[in-house]
């Protein structure tokens, strides 16, 4: 059945946009939980992870979640000058400013891997959020890591069959 | 020659640049040691050996192979899966091997990228006709041929089973010397371990370090760094706090900042992320505006951080251009908006 964004943009075919999210216990998770409570309505293209802090979260977290088959990693915490830890989202804030210079380099749109803030009282917030990274990510179309770092066959043009077997395996660490 | 037999050695070279070879020299008289335990019977760098006699021993009947360079062409493939099944201990020699190294910096293109500018663009080329290598070659001898050359750079363990890694650009002669005399004692560690050491490059550097504040980065010809002040106090890139130890700190000690080339230290996975993670919490700045100044001294961070383990990192390359990718996805302005009440 093709997904309902492939009429936005074709691309998706029969599958919907992935996103991970890392949710920050103390503001962002407690948001999404409003947004809940709320019944607010927004994408169900999140997969929301809980992190004591975005200060937590390690950029392999993000690469990995991309590797893996994310289309996009959205990353929520509690606003600036709030972080129950203090500096814990200012920090996340710098490494997600690197982070995504880095991946520009290696084909990742800027845009899919994005910060923002909602206090546990902004359910709202959080629902925008989402509503809005998916946006970019549905526009964006399927990131396909692993099928779009794979040679194909034919773009080695092996002079040697047997090789053809170990490409799948090739990327296992 | 002795009554038992000597263990068979073999030494072997991929996508590399030659500094392993002579990193395995660096064990100075100890290679006299090395060629009295051990009947070489392989090093194509030193002696002339041919494929055909490798192909003919049994299986296993190498004890131990080090393999050195990544795997780039066909004919590195070949050799890595002949020599794997040849051998009973494969080891990967070198941060080409275990990493990708330099050559995995390739991974930043792709084939017909390099095609195009090693054999047309470069200004030192002088190809009018415009040559370009073919793996087949009509001559009037017979057909010429080259083996493939791949789009992405794959380390060893990405081709093959590797038992053990042996880090470095090239390997110190004392990890090397230590991973022989595992050998012959047969007191190896677990298979799949690294021999080297777990910390990173920061426990071996004499550097003073300071709290760090780094408001702005400077590149090696833009500040005389202080002695003795840990280099990246000083705004300068180290990435002796994400890289294993085992160099005695040779880089930092001479004011020049560590690359990287002994790989990520133990239980860590990609040795760029802990870098991102690292430098950037350190960053003197609190507001986006701030963070980008500072990110703006800093040229080439995917390079930075993944000078030498591009190939072995999680992303292992740059994205190659495929029907859905972001490079020829759809123009933006023409998809309409999910709720059509956003605005940019």
């Amino acid at each position: 059945m093709p997904s309902k964004y492939s009429e936005i943009n074709p691309a998706w075919g029969d599958r919907d946009p992935v996103i991970v999210g890392f949710l920050c216990n103390w503001c962002s998770y407690r948001a999404a939980d409003l947004a809940g409570i709320s019944r607010f309505s927004y994408p169900t293209t999140l997969r929301d992870i809980r992190i004591m802090c975005t200060g937590r979260l390690d950029p392999t977290f993000v690469l990995k979640a991309l590797r893996e088959g994310a289309d996009g990693v959205l990353v929520m915490g509690c606003h600036p000058g709030q972080c129950h830890y203090e500096s814990g989202n200012y920090k996340a804030m710098r490494r997600m400013a690197l982070l995504r210079r880095t991946l520009a380099q290696l084909g990742v749109d800027p845009e899919r891997v994005q910060l923002g803030w909602a206090s546990a009282a902004q359910g709202n917030i959080f629902r925008d959020t989402v509503i809005r990274m998916t946006d970019a990510i549905v526009r964006l179309g399927p990131l396909d890591w692993q099928a779009n770092i794979t040679d194909s066959i034919d773009d080695i043009a092996s002079h040697f069959a047997h090789l053809e077997a170990d490409e799948e395996v090739a990327y296992g660490r | 020659m002795a009554a038992k037999a000597k263990p068979k050695l073999a030494l072997y070279w991929a996508a590399s640049c030659g500094g392993c070879e002579i990193s395995v020299l660096a064990i100075h008289e100890k290679i006299l040691d090395v060629a009295e335990a051990f009947d070489i019977v392989l090093w194509p760098c030193v002696m002339d050996f041919k494929r055909q006699d490798v192909e003919a021993m049994a299986d296993g009947e190498i004890d131990v192979c080090l393999f050195n360079g990544a795997i780039r062409t066909d004919e590195n493939a070949e050799w890595a899966h002949l020599l794997r099944s040849k051998s009973k201990v494969m080891v990967a020699y070198g941060s080409c091997s275990s990493e990708g190294c330099i050559p995995g910096l390739a991974n930043f293109n792709d084939s017909r990228q390099m095609m195009q500018y090693i054999y047309l663009d470069a200004p030192s080329v002088d190809n009018p006709d415009g040559v370009l290598p073919q793996m087949e070659t009509q001559v009037p001898e017979g057909i010429l041929t080259l083996p493939g050359f791949w789009n992405t750079v794959k380390t060893l363990d990405q081709v093959v089973p590797v038992d053990y890694y042996l880090p470095g650009c090239p390997p110190e002669a004392e990890w090397t010397l230590a991973a022989i005399d595992a050998i012959l004692s047969g007191k190896l560690p677990p298979a799949g371990s690294t021999i080297g050491r777990a910390s990173t490059v920061c426990d071996e550097c004499p550097r003073v370090r300071g709290e760090k504040k780094i408001s702005r980065f400077y590149r090696p010809y833009e500040i005389i760094p202080d002695p003795d002040i840990c280099l990246l106090d000083q705004g300068l890139f180290c990435a002796g706090i994400a890289t294993r130890a085992g160099c005695g700190a040779l880089c930092p000690r001479v004011n020049r900042g560590c690359e990287g080339c002994y790989g990520p230290p133990e239980g860590v996975v990609d040795a760029g992320a802990k870098l991102i993670s690292a430098i950037a919490s350190v960053l003197d700045a609190d507001t986006p505006e701030e963070i980008d100044a500072i990110l703006d001294t800093l040229p080439d961070p995917a390079g930075y951080f993944y000078r030498f383990g591009l190939a072995h990192s999680l992303m292992h390359r740059v994205r190659l251009e495929k029907q859905n990718g972001d490079k020829v996805a759809s123009p933006v302005g023409e998809i309409p908006r999910l709720d059509p009440s956003l605005k940019d």
